[in-house]
């Protein structure tokens, strides 16, 4: 025990100390504020705020696009509808070895035709998610126009695709894992946006 | 978890079964939609297999198919070279060489849908093997009954029928009771499989006492043309001791559902009045059945054996 102090640097920390670790990089604090803003753009931009309709893409754009839909309340006394599109069906990287990942719900209470939809996801990032949920959203009908709201654009565009309405900017290296998170685990509670560096998810395998 | 082939329930882990169920669950709602195709298997070919005629269960998988955009080749007894007498397993190795991405096998023959499956690469789904087992129709009973009651375990299930020659009743029984359920087999004698208790369910030769209670009361049907008069003495008889009628049903709880795997001899396992309304769920036992079989579709076509070619024994 005495030798401690000469032991070598630590091994990297397990996945869990790495999850425990993560960088914050937008609390819950943050993410209202960003919320409010993104909703007074919304309200700047559209004229007809009676067409618009919130999707969320599952998991985490499913607490935003709650969040918005009462900020456009607040602010514009306006009731916009909110829908959930899981994208997993339409994904491009269904790989032919290993599990297929898990469906999530899809909720669409409303008609898409002629409305101004507002996607809205945690994190953007290659755009394959949003190529994915506006094939999706077509299959629903025809809307007026579509829009896209993203907590954090962490970058790494590999399709031509556009955020309309971004929360924050966060530089990232490839491998980073950028993640919205909830109290234990969930997406209940506090909010915040954690970035996780490359390797340490993976028991610092790196 | 989920292996690369559906062969049997018997085979399955609690939670294999409730992964698929939410999976079927989820694939529900496409059915609501206007639109119900997605690309998610856009260019993978499914081959349906049949060796036994079947309807109901091949167009089933035909539409589940068809709405994840696969291509479904339909090969069949009467289409085939089979009526060249070219053996099963070079007629299941000729189909393996067009490199489908799951094949679904039905045959009178238990255990060929397992025999295909060892020497074939895709994954092979059995759609009814003998009387052996058919899962995806006991998946889409329980997801039919989960939907129903809110949940499985604790329920208490009675099958009633021929226990011995069903294949549905054997995959209900392994279903059911790895969900948490407790399971009743009933019917004539002949038709309880000797040490059936062996595997967990009580045996009733009474409708009554198996009925009492039921949360789920499941007939199966009578294969008239095969067994009158060598398991039972007459259809008639049949009907009035183990015929599922609203007077019978009164033994069972008040909410109890009815069940049936079709096609319903009408009047024989099941009353006329029973078959098209409440509390009989068949025509939902059919929906769910696209769902389910999309759910298992989703889940297996496409996968390679693990290790890939070299992992083959």
């Amino acid at each position: 025990m005495a030798n401690d102090y000469a032991q070598p640097p630590a091994p990297p920390p397990s996945a869990s100390e790495a999850a425990a670790s993560a960088n914050v990089v937008l609390d819950d604090t943050g993410i209202r504020r960003a919320l409010m803003r993104i909703a007074h753009e919304i309200v700047e931009r559209n004229q007809d705020l009676g067409r618009l309709y919130l999707v969320a893409v599952p998991n985490g754009g499913v607490p935003l696009a709650r969040q918005l839909a009462e900020n456009l309340r607040q602010i514009a006394d306006a009731d916009v509808t909110v829908g959930i599109l899981d994208t997993t069906l339409y994904r491009d990287d269904l790989i032919s070895r290993g599990e297929r990942p898990r469906l999530r719900r899809t909720e669409m209470p409303s008609v898409v035709d002629d409305r101004i939809v507002v996607l809205v996801d945690d994190v953007a990032s290659t755009g394959r998610t949003i190529r994915a949920a506006m094939d999706a959203l077509m299959d629903f009908g025809r809307p007026r126009a579509v829009q896209v709201v993203a907590l954090v654009d962490r970058g790494h565009r590999e399709l031509p695709i556009k955020i309309d309405y971004v929360g924050k900017n966060i530089p990232t290296r490839t491998g980073d894992s950028v993640q919205l998170r909830g109290e234990d685990g969930g997406l209940e509670g506090p909010l915040r946006v954690v970035v996780v560096p490359a390797g340490a998810a993976e028991g610092g395998a790196a | 978890m989920i292996a690369r082939d559906l062969i049997a329930v018997e085979d399955l882990e609690r939670a294999d079964l409730e992964r698929i169920l939410e999976t079927a669950e989820r694939m529900q709602e496409l059915g609501r939609r206007t639109v119900k195709k997605v690309p998610t298997l856009r260019g993978r070919t499914i081959v349906l297999l049949f060796f036994e005629p079947s309807t109901r269960t091949r167009t089933s998988f035909e539409i589940a198919g068809k709405r994840l955009s696969a291509d479904m080749i339909n090969f069949s007894t009467s289409s085939s070279s089979l009526s060249k007498h070219e053996s099963i397993l070079d007629t299941a190795r000729t189909l393996d060489a067009m490199q489908p991405d799951a094949v679904v096998v039905r045959h009178s023959v238990a255990g060929v849908p397992k025999r295909i499956a060892d020497v074939l690469d895709s994954p092979v789904i059995n759609a009814g093997d003998g009387a052996h087992e058919h899962p995806t129709q006991a998946l889409l009973d329980l997801l039919t009954v989960q939907q129903e009651k809110g949940r499985i375990d604790g329920l208490t299930v009675a099958i009633v029928g021929d226990i011995v020659h069903s294949r549905v009743a054997r995959s209900n029984i392994y279903g059911f009771l790895k969900m948490g359920a407790e399971v009743r087999v009933a019917g004539p004698p002949t038709m309880l499989p000797a040490a059936i208790e062996t595997l967990g369910v009580k045996a009733f030769t009474s409708l009554r006492e198996a009925l009492d209670g039921a949360d789920v009361v499941m007939a199966l049907r009578i294969q008239l043309e095969r067994l009158a008069g060598a398991l039972f003495p007459s259809i008639r008889e049949y009907a009035e001791t183990f015929g599922i009628s609203r007077a019978t049903l009164r033994y069972a709880k008040d909410d109890a559902i009815v069940m049936h795997p079709g096609p319903v001899n009408r009047g024989v396992e099941l009353a006329h009045d029973l078959a098209d309304r409440r509390p009989s769920v068949i025509l939902d036992q059919v929906r769910n059945g696209v769902a389910l079989r999309m759910a298992v579709l989703y889940l297996l076509a496409g996968r390679e054996r693990a290790g890939g070619a070299e992992g083959r024994a």
